[in-house]
């Protein structure tokens, strides 16, 4: 699997103004590499939930986007980095319900079900990272599984 | 209706929603993508003119908009709600399908959001009458 080129980018997250650009952004892409209409929908849904807790709980942070080809598959990687307070206990962060602030505790285990690939990797102290992929034309993974 | 969409000299109202007044009712059109700051503006501003004009009912259209996130979500449910204590009620109308099949995904499932598929349904719905060309022009109730 390799980065196909172009569209490349990274950006800041520090306001709900960037939260729009996030989502705009995202939108783009995702329509340039071939989504269709309801995949892009989930893709900007999730990049908005990520981008919001990377905006409120990280302190802010970036956004990067990576459009991916493997094979014939075309796919788009989104990663969420900030350096704020990190989870401590991620399988709660992942609940569904689950919100230390005042939120409704579904944007992670949300996002994780709208993409086919979903990895977190924080620590106390040490920031948060998420790390979205979702391909074109692929079957959304089972209910279930999420 | 041109009038809804715009800013008194037509320009894009960016951080507040118009809200018009169609007789005994409060329309409401969101648009494209809004801040997070406009979407709470509005819960506040829907609350206030509910109570200034007594409307018993709040159409929200949505067909403008082109996601739900959790946070909109939260507001949506919200502005219902805080309606329903207002002895008023809240039809939510033009989802788009991709919105609604996102929303599902995501887990939100909006238990009591009243949702109509356009604005003369919910209209019905609300009026419990078939909608006629009665109603003038719409005014604006607050800006
Ligand atoms: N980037 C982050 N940095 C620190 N904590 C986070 C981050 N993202 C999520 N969390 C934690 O995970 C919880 C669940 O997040 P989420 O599922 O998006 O729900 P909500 O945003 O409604 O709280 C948050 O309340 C927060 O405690
Ligand atoms: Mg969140």
């Amino acid at each position: 699997m390799h980065t196909a080129a172009g569209s490349q980018a990274r950006l800041p997250i520090r306001s709900d103004m960037d939260l729009v650009w996030v989502r705009q952004h995202v939108r783009q892409a995702a329509a340039q590499i071939g989504f269709g209409l309801v995949d892009q929908t989930k893709l900007v849904t999730a990049a908005s939930e990520l981008a919001r807790n990377t905006l409120i709980y990280g302190g802010g942070g970036t956004m990067e986007t990576e459009p991916l080809t493997d094979g014939g598959a075309r796919g788009l990687r989104l990663t969420f980095a900030d350096e704020g307070p990190g989870i401590a206990d991620l399988e709660q962060a992942l609940s569904d319900g689950f919100t230390s602030g005042e939120g409704l505790g579904l944007g992670l285990g949300g996002a994780r079900r709208l993409v086919h690939e979903f990895a977190i990797d924080s620590a106390p102290g040490a920031g948060t990272m998420v790390r979205v992929t979702s391909w074109v034309g692929r079957p959304p993974r089972p209910r279930e599984e999420s | 209706m041109s009038e809804a969409f715009g800013g008194p000299h037509g320009a894009p109202v960016s951080n507040r929603v118009p809200v018009l007044r169609l007789g005994d009712v409060l329309l409401v059109t969101l648009q494209g993508d809004l801040h997070d700051s406009t979407a709470q503006q509005l819960q506040d501003d829907l609350a206030e003119s509910i109570v200034r004009s007594g409307a018993g009912g709040v159409i929200m259209d949505i067909s403008g908009v082109e996601i739900v996130d959790s946070f909109l979500g939260r507001v949506l449910a919200e502005i219902a709600a805080q309606t329903d204590l207002l002895a008023a009620r809240t039809v939510v109308v033009g989802m788009r399908p991709a919105v609604a099949i996102t929303l599902v995904e995501l887990g939100l499932t909006l238990p009591g959001m009243r949702t109509a598929l356009n604005t003369e349904a919910a209209m019905e719905l609300l009026t419990g009458q078939a909608v006629s060309s009665h109603f003038g022009g719409p005014r604006r109730e607050s800006q």
